[in-house]
């Protein structure tokens, strides 16, 4: 099925060549190469074994286009939050929507805009950064985006600037984009001492169409920076989300991610963070939420490269009807990466007897003098706290919802900015609510 | 208010009470007491209502209704209240929000209005004087990293705020320093009243200087073997378990 991606590429190099920069021709080049080798990965590999991707890869997607013009602010309402000084980029159907989008009170030193605007402005940050993390080895679906993406969020935070507000990246997918593929591109480069917040969203307006997005985020924590970067993932649940996002981690910096997957038919998201130098820090949270048939994967990998590094993973799933979670977290320690601390934790809550979860945490450690723990958890709401939230007076029913809350939302209080916080509770609490 | 006739229940297939009798009105408190494996606990958990005990005969009326037909939650609707021995936590959830969700459940229930919070808050400032705390408490989760003794004293905070009929506290004393004992019996004491009810679950006479009973009930081998006045507590601290199995024994011959 590759071919009609060649083919795809081959039309729009041209113009892609003429608008980007010369050093990134190579680039899209090689990772085009690439993927017509690998081609999609198969279920034979164990990297995809619980998740298979043979009906998005037989499927012949088209470029999405964009139709920001038809859509009106109002009817973005439910995916914007935050502040009115918050920046926010909104995509439509992959395409970027000026008027749609609002530009908020950056503070200076901080840059907010497409991609395609920052290649075309030219300057050293990208060529430094960009397609230099997410590694098209690693993944096809990396090697695709970097090979077609046309556009996505770029933020830059100078040396020293502190971004109390949040970045918003909001994609949205129409009902035209049935049958399309957009290719989502993010790049955020936080300089030295500079702390920032970014928030990527990922959503459908109107219910049920069949797309495909298929987004790669960089991040660079320089040294001693601090960044949370959460993600939201609530597509359309017939529609196919293959993520991945990569954070190279500084030295003496503290990179916090959370993840929050409730949409799609088919979610998998590869969050890969390498602690780049001494004493980096990384925090990996996690929650999803699946319902129906929803299959929802998440892989993560903790590159501890380097001594001192400090690792904390917590990642929670709550599976109602059949739906299916796949968690697989590798922590990988070299040798020379003594004095690593890294805890990793995977807790799914199961409502229902036909959902099905498949958990398995990797470590692989050639240091001897670390610190490395890992569980993994499976189970039901606890008879004995149902018991006592009843014998308080709160019906079954309640004492269930409040309990699946509570499971979820100690993990959404790990998040540091408070509106992104309250937002993530919105979601969860309108999930826990449905059908009530 | 509470008749416990001829109650007999398991857990699994292991009888745990074996026919236990007890009449509580108004006013009263009862002190529960016994050898560890005696059955209190399990007594205070079937009258809660616990899923994992089963009654197999006897019956118990609370305030005239048939308890044993009655959820666990329309128990506690009714006015029953368990203090556990063993609080859960819950983290996630505020004590705060925990307080008034249960609080306006108990009012749904009686068909009246819901509190907001503010309202709510002006009734825990009064509540939380019962065992001497500050509000910094309300913000942590439920009984999460909460030590034994701010357990307990959180379980009588929710009875000071639920004002049940009917309170049985199981084992509150069990791992509490005698600072934390004062305080968990004078809030308890404070919260007396002619039409309520206590029934005092304990192992250790000690709590009953605090809490002064009524009556007193030794429970031996899933059986109420002796009952009598509060000097009962003090007899039995003075001779020990031994005595009631003697006691019990000779009864039985």
């Amino acid at each position: 099925m590759s071919g009609a991606y060649l083919k795809e590429f081959e039309s729009f190099a041209g113009a892609a060549t003429v608008e980007g920069p010369e050093w990134l021709e190579p680039i899209r080049r090689s990772a085009l190469a690439r993927f017509a080798h690998t081609g999609f990965p198969t279920a034979r590999e164990e990297e995809w074994r619980f998740t298979p991707v043979t009906p998005l890869a037989q499927t012949s997607w088209r470029p999405a286009v964009g139709v920001s013009d038809e859509i009106a602010r109002a009817q973005l309402a439910p995916f914007i939050f935050g502040h009115e000084e918050w920046c926010t980029l909104v995509f439509v159907n992959g395409e970027y929507a000026p008027g749609l989008s609002s530009s908020g009170n950056l503070p200076a030193g901080v840059v907010a805009t497409t991609l395609a605007e920052a290649l075309r402005n030219g300057g050293d940050v990208l060529q430094r950064h960009l397609a230099k993390y997410a590694r098209t080895e690693e993944s096809p679906f990396t090697a695709l985006n970097t090979a077609l993406f046309r556009d996505g969020g770029f933020v830059h935070v100078a040396a020293g600037v502190d971004l109390p507000l949040a970045v918003n990246l909001v994609f949205v997918s129409t009902p035209q984009a049935a049958g399309t593929v957009t290719h989502p591109r993010n790049l955020i480069v936080v300089e030295r001492n500079a702390r920032a917040s970014v928030v990527e969203s990922y959503v459908t307006l109107g219910p049920g169409a069949r797309y495909w997005t298929n987004p790669v985020t960089e991040v660079w924590t320089g040294p001693n920076s601090w960044v949370e970067h959460t993600r939201i993932q609530r597509e359309s649940e017939a529609a196919y989300h293959v993520a991945t996002t990569q954070a190279e981690v500084s030295r003496d910096s503290h990179y916090r991610s959370f993840s929050m997957a409730m949409g799609a038919a088919l979610a998998r998201h590869n969050l890969n963070a390498r602690l780049a130098d001494q004493y980096a820090e990384a925090l990996l949270y996690g929650l999803y939420l699946t319902h129906g048939d929803q299959l929802v994967d998440n892989h993560t990998v903790l590159y501890h490269d380097h001594p001192h590094g400090h690792s904390w993973e917590v990642y929670k799933g709550i599976l109602d009807d059949r739906s299916r979670a796949v968690f697989n977290g590798k922590v990988m320690v070299k040798r020379e990466a003594q004095k690593t601390d890294a805890k990793q934790t995977n807790r799914n809550l199961i409502l229902s007897d036909f959902a099905k979860v498949d958990t398995k945490p990797q470590l692989e450690i050639f240091a001897d003098d670390v610190k490395c723990t890992h569980g993994a958890t499976v189970g039901q709401l606890d008879e004995v706290s149902l018991f006592y939230a009843q014998s308080r007076g709160f019906p079954l029913a309640e004492a269930r919802r409040m309990l699946t809350y509570a499971f979820a939302a100690e993990v959404i209080e790990e998040v540091a900015l408070e509106p992104v916080r309250a937002e993530l509770n919105r979601l969860l609490l309108e999930r826990l609510n449905e059908g009530r | 208010m509470l008749e416990v006739k001829d109650l007999h229940a398991s857990a699994g297939d292991k009888e745990i009470l074996k026919g236990i009798s007890l009449s509580v009105n108004p006013g009263e408190i009862h002190a529960i007491m016994g050898p560890n494996g005696s059955g209190k606990s399990t007594l205070a958990q079937v009258l809660a209502g616990h899923p994992a005990l089963q009654v197999t005969s006897g019956q118990v009326f609370f305030q005239g209704q048939d308890l044993l037909d009655m959820q666990p939650e329309e128990r506690a609707q009714a006015g029953l209240f368990l203090a556990f021995q063993y609080p859960v936590e819950i983290p996630g959830v505020s004590n705060a929000y925990f307080l008034r969700a249960a609080y306006n459940e108990m009012r749904k229930a009686r068909g009246e209005d819901e509190v907001d919070p503010m309202d709510f808050l002006d009734l825990l400032e009064q509540k939380l004087k019962v065992v001497d705390w500050g509000p910094e408490i309300m913000q942590r989760a439920v009984n999460s990293g909460f030590s034994g003794g701010e357990k307990k004293r959180n379980e009588i905070l929710q009875l000071a705020v639920l004002e049940p009929k009917l309170a049985i506290l199981d084992e509150t004393d069990s791992g509490l320093d005698i600072d934390a004992l004062r305080t968990v019996a004078a809030g308890v004491n404070q919260l007396r009243r002619p039409d309520n009810a206590f029934i005092v679950i304990t192992h250790y006479q000690r709590l009953l200087n605090y809490i002064v009973p009524d009556f007193v009930h030794v429970l031996s081998n899933g059986k109420v073997v002796m009952s009598g006045g509060k000097d009962l507590a003090l007899e039995l601290e003075a001779r020990g378990y031994e005595w009631v199995d003697a006691q019990a024994e000779a009864l039985a011959q």
